[in-house]
């Protein structure tokens, strides 16, 4: 008499329970939808933006806001010291921001897994000599160590970008080879070397696909960290260059006008937080869903 | 009057496809002096329905019960404050996993004489009196030199010790033993038992005993009670319940134990499966595993008398036999004369 | 019935055991030692995992190694499934000798872990999982390996629908399955059974023992058996090997050890695993303290601090096994008449 078993009827699929987890955090959704608002117009900047963001329209220099006394409706949130449009800049500006944030991450993301994977898989001395080097780049403070990176390759969006994804570096390789280290050990790893999967096999068809769920979160808040760090490289004149429209380029520039004109600085500083903040909720909401140490049974 | 009683005790928890019921109308009494074993695989609600007796659920629990007293007194209608004095005092209880149940941050001095500060308000020298005192009594050795060791620096076994030290610091009057040796090795999990079981009768504790190994509730238990998918099948003595199982899981359950099969034959197993939240049958929730399981159990069951341990079965087993059955009981008898 | 189906076993036994031939898996005085550092200015210390451990294995049967946790049966499973090399000591798989990397021997020994839930990839479904070994060694298509998969699916009692869930969506029983299946994909001559059960539900229990007792019927696979519960042992052994701190105090045929133990500590082993039957409550052997540590071995026999039989000789000299084909020890003070004479001084 062969048992079989009986039917075993289907959970809620992944997706719907990460849903699940992930629309419970309010913030989240709020932050998710925030964050997919500014994509859309990033990516549809030439269809939405009222101007071009380059183009100067000497007759209106630093007009203010159109709900402020002396604006105009033809350019909403005022234009800057050469007479260029604020909206049509944030706008473009995001096409940037956003920009910086992929290539950073996805930098940082692939060098800093390969390295802890590494690290965590062979153990021993490499580990040893990766972790130590790590440890330095974690001694200095990230953005002097962004500055004297810029310094050396010389200022300019791709070598500040390359700069941040260098700092960024060693928490994804300590995050990694934490979880290899974990994940090493346990009895499927054995399971797949006793049928015997080799090294690379092991390390990115068994192990890594385990280690992708403390990563992700990790990647979402060191987007909006590269988004940061890239604004505080621009505002200190070694980010991108004017006149390209880089939220931080923009701060930069308008300093002088502070007591002047508020809303030169405002705009560009508040597209920052609100995008920092929606990236930063939405990282809340993905550590709730994926983390299976904070799940609630 | 039963030092503890449950009347049909329902514990539900919220998840994402709706309400999971995890215990459902389990009735439970325990007297002083008494070792009750709650027995069941995992999925059973055995653990669930102790915890919930003692409050240590998570809050979004949902626990309805008609009757939930202990000593006198109606835990239902007690506030959490005073049901805190209740609990760890009068009513104390140990868990599978020694080591995890140990604050690893604290030494076993400091977390023996916490419990004694909180409930007995023992001043120092008291308590390191009467620490020393309650490791003697469960059997560790050298107690003096225990009470300055972390939990890392001590064994599983010794864990356990310490766990049921500090369950006795006040004298309770119940103790409940939640797998108290599953995580235990052989010999060790004889010390432990008999050493659960020499505490019940010096001190004139009730025990209760939740295990999922019959040969333990073989060895301990007076009386019995076996539960299945959160319901209680069956409550018997525990002789009777070895000899003439009254409920088919329990007799299926006891026929599929290697010990009692023909070695190197196969095992009579359960088909099947414990069902979950999303598999739950109508009916009895063990027809689709019965062998004697018939329409109307695929409809409806009910709970038989004390003569027949109140098994949760339309055909409670006499020796074997479904009794009443519209097909077996008939053609079985008549072979059996 | 009952006698019919003893005297069977019993026949079984007897055609087996002169239809040997070689074994296909053969310890050769195994040990494993590790080196344990203890801090920074310490001398690292040695523990010995294992030591001198011989047994040899025949098709179709199954040696169960019995042992309370750091008895060196985890440690064994390594080395017999070619994880670790032994530090001492020859193991032969196939009559050939096995050393980590040797990619031949490595089909032949596959594993099942004691728990489901932690020996199946979580992000793998199970169809890859089970195909995993065939891609990896063999060189068949797609569709070949495809129709193999499905062939061992079926074997072990999963439904062809299965293929594409993953392990989360199944009960432990099931997984258990699949980790059998995983580890006869490619037809491996041994496998080691690491505590296969002792995880499960009692009813599961039932249904993944008799799985593997048909399957063994079927393919002729020998069974390295670790358990440390006596009668699920008791049921599905042919030998045994009692383990006490890396070293092996008794071995011998099932029936043997259980009904006449030599050693004390099968005794205490046999006596303290819990019956189920309520009328046979009996006086146990009751143990004296618990397991010495590793790294502090005590001198002689191992066992000597806590058994109750101990002299003088047992603190000073480790006793060799010796005894007849059917059972050895290692003991100075056997329990039964099978004692050798005590060595003159």
């Amino acid at each position: 008499m062969a048992v079989s078993e009986t039917k075993t009827a289907a959970p809620p699929s992944g997706l719907a329970e990460f849903w699940f987890y992930f629309s419970r955090n309010r913030g989240a959704v709020l932050g998710l939808v925030i964050f997919l608002v500014i994509l859309c117009l990033a990516i549809a900047a030439p269809v939405v933006a009222p101007h071009s963001p380059t183009e100067q329209n000497r007759a209106v220099l630093l007009l203010p806001p159109a709900f402020a006394a002396g604006g105009q409706l033809t350019y909403l949130l005022g234009t800057d010291p050469v007479g260029r449009d604020i909206l049509s800049r944030l706008i473009y500006g995001a096409r940037f921001s956003l920009f910086i944030g992929l290539v950073v991450v996805s930098l940082s993301v692939v060098s800093g897994v390969l390295v802890g994977l590494i690290a965590g898989y062979f153990r021993g001395r490499i580990d040893t000599a990766i972790m130590r080097v790590m440890d330095i780049v974690l001694a200095f403070p990230s953005l002097l160590l962004a500055l004297v990176l810029v310094a050396v390759l010389g200022p300019g969006l791709l070598n500040a970008m390359i700069a941040i994804s260098l700092v960024n570096l060693p928490h994804f390789v300590r995050l990694t080879r934490a979880s290899v280290m974990t994940e090493r050990t346990k009895d499927y790893v054995i399971g797949s070397q006793v049928a015997g999967a080799g090294t690379m096999r092991l390390m990115f068809l068994t192990i890594l696909p385990n280690c992708l769920a403390p990563l992700i979160v990790q990647a979402t808040l060191a987007f909006s960290a590269a988004i940061l760090d890239a604004a505080a490289l621009g505002f200190l004149g070694m980010g991108a260059q004017p006149p390209t429209p880089e939220w931080g380029t923009m701060l930069a520039e308008a300093r002088e006008f502070i007591q002047r004109a508020w809303w030169v600085v405002t705009f560009p500083g508040l597209a920052i937080l609100i995008t920092v903040l929606a990236i930063n909720l939405m990282g809340d909401g993905l550590r709730d869903a994926l983390d299976p140490k904070l799940k609630r049974s | 009057m039963p030092l503890l009683e449950i009347q049909n005790l329902t514990v539900e928890f919220p998840t994402i496809s709706g309400l999971f019921r995890a215990v459902d109308g389990v009735s439970l009494t325990c007297d002083t002096g008494e070792i009750l074993s709650i027995v069941g695989e995992s999925g059973s609600g055995k653990s669930v329905s102790m915890l919930a007796l003692m409050g240590l659920l998570p809050s979004n629990a949902r626990i309805t019960a008609d009757r939930m007293a202990f000593d006198g007194k109606d835990l239902l209608s007690l506030s959490a404050r005073q049901r805190r004095t209740v609990i760890g005092k009068d009513m104390a209880m140990i868990f599978q996993e020694p080591m995890s149940s140990l604050n690893p941050c604290f030494t076993v001095g400091y977390q023996l004489g916490e419990t004694l500060r909180l409930h007995m308000g023992l001043n120092r020298a008291e308590r390191r009196t009467r620490s020393i005192e309650l490791l003697k009594f469960v059997g560790i050795p050298a107690p003096e030199d225990r009470l300055g060791n972390y939990p890392h620096q001590m064994s599983g076994g010794m864990s356990q010790r310490v766990m049921i030290a500090m369950a006795l610091a006040c004298n309770p009057k119940l103790l409940i033993a939640d797998e108290p040796t599953t995580a235990l090795d052989v010999t060790i999990q004889a010390q432990i038992l008999e050493l659960l079981v020499r505490l019940q009768r010096e001190n004139g504790m009730a025990l209760v005993l939740i295990t999922h190994d019959m040969g333990v509730v073989a060895e301990t238990a007076e009386r019995v009670q076996v539960q299945y998918a959160g319901q209680k099948v069956e409550e018997q003595p525990v002789s009777g319940l070895f000899r003439d199982p009254h409920h088919p899981y329990t007799a299926a359950l006891l026929a599929s134990l290697p010990e009692r099969a023909v070695i190197g034959e196969r095992l009579p197993s359960i088909p099947g499966v414990v069902p979950g939240q999303h598999d739950r049958p109508e009916g009895c929730l063990f027809s689709p595993r019965c062998t004697f399981a018939t329409d109307l159990c695929r409809r409806e069951v009910h709970e038989q008398g004390p003569d027949f341990g109140r098994a949760l079965c339309n055909y409670p087993l006499r020796i074997g036999i479904p009794m009443g059955h519209p097909t077996l009981s008939v053609a079985l008898a008549g072979e059996d004369a | 019935m009952r006698e019919a189906a003893l005297g069977n076993s019993g026949m079984n036994g007897e055609t087996s055991d002169k239809a040997l031939g070689a074994p296909v898996l053969e310890g050769r005085d195994l040990a494993r030692y590790y080196a344990i550092s203890r801090g920074p200015f310490k001398p690292t210390a040695t523990v010995r995992a294992l030591n001198g451990v011989s047994f040899s294995l025949h098709s179709g049967r199954t040696l169960a190694v019995v042992g309370e946790s750091g008895c060196g049966k985890s440690t064994l499973a390594r080395l017999v499934t070619m994880i670790e090399d032994p530090t001492a000591g020859e193991l032969l798989i196939d009559g050939k000798p096995a050393r980590v990397g040797d990619r031949s021997l490595r089909s032949l020994v596959q594993i099942v872990f004691q728990n489901p839930y932690g020996s199946l990839n979580p992000r793998q479904k199970v169809g890859t999982i089970l195909d995993e070994p065939l891609r990896i060694n063999t060189k068949d298509d797609a569709a070949t390996r495809r129709a193999k998969v499905e062939e061992m699916m079926q074997k072990v009692g999963l439904r062809p629908e299965h293929y594409d869930r993953y392990p989360h969506m199944f009960s432990g029983g099931q997984r258990q399955r699949i980790a059998i299946a995983r580890a006869l994909m490619l037809r491996p001559k041994v496998l080691v059974l690491d505590e296969p059960v002792s995880a499960l539900d009692l009813s599961i229990q039932a249904q993944v023992l008799n799985l593997l007792m048909d399957l063994q019927k079927e393919m002729g696979l020998a069974y390295l058996f670790i358990s440390h519960g006596l009668s699920v042992v008791r049921h599905i052994a042919d030998d045994i090997m009692v383990m006490y701190l890396g070293r092996p105090v008794e071995t011998g045929t099932s029936e043997a050890v259980f009904s006449d133990p030599q050693h004390p500590y099968t005794a205490a082993l046999l006596s303290a695993t819990p019956v189920a039957n309520p009328q046979g409550r009996r006086q146990r052997i009751a143990l004296q303290g618990e397991l010495p540590s590793p790294l502090k071995p005590p001198s002689g026999c191992p066992f000597n601090p806590r058994c109750w039989r101990a002299t003088d000789q047992c603190r000073e000299i480790m006793p060799a096994l010796a005894g007849d084909a059917a059972q050895q020890f290692a003991c100075y003070h056997p329990l039964g008449e099978k004692a050798p004479s005590p060595p003159s001084a």
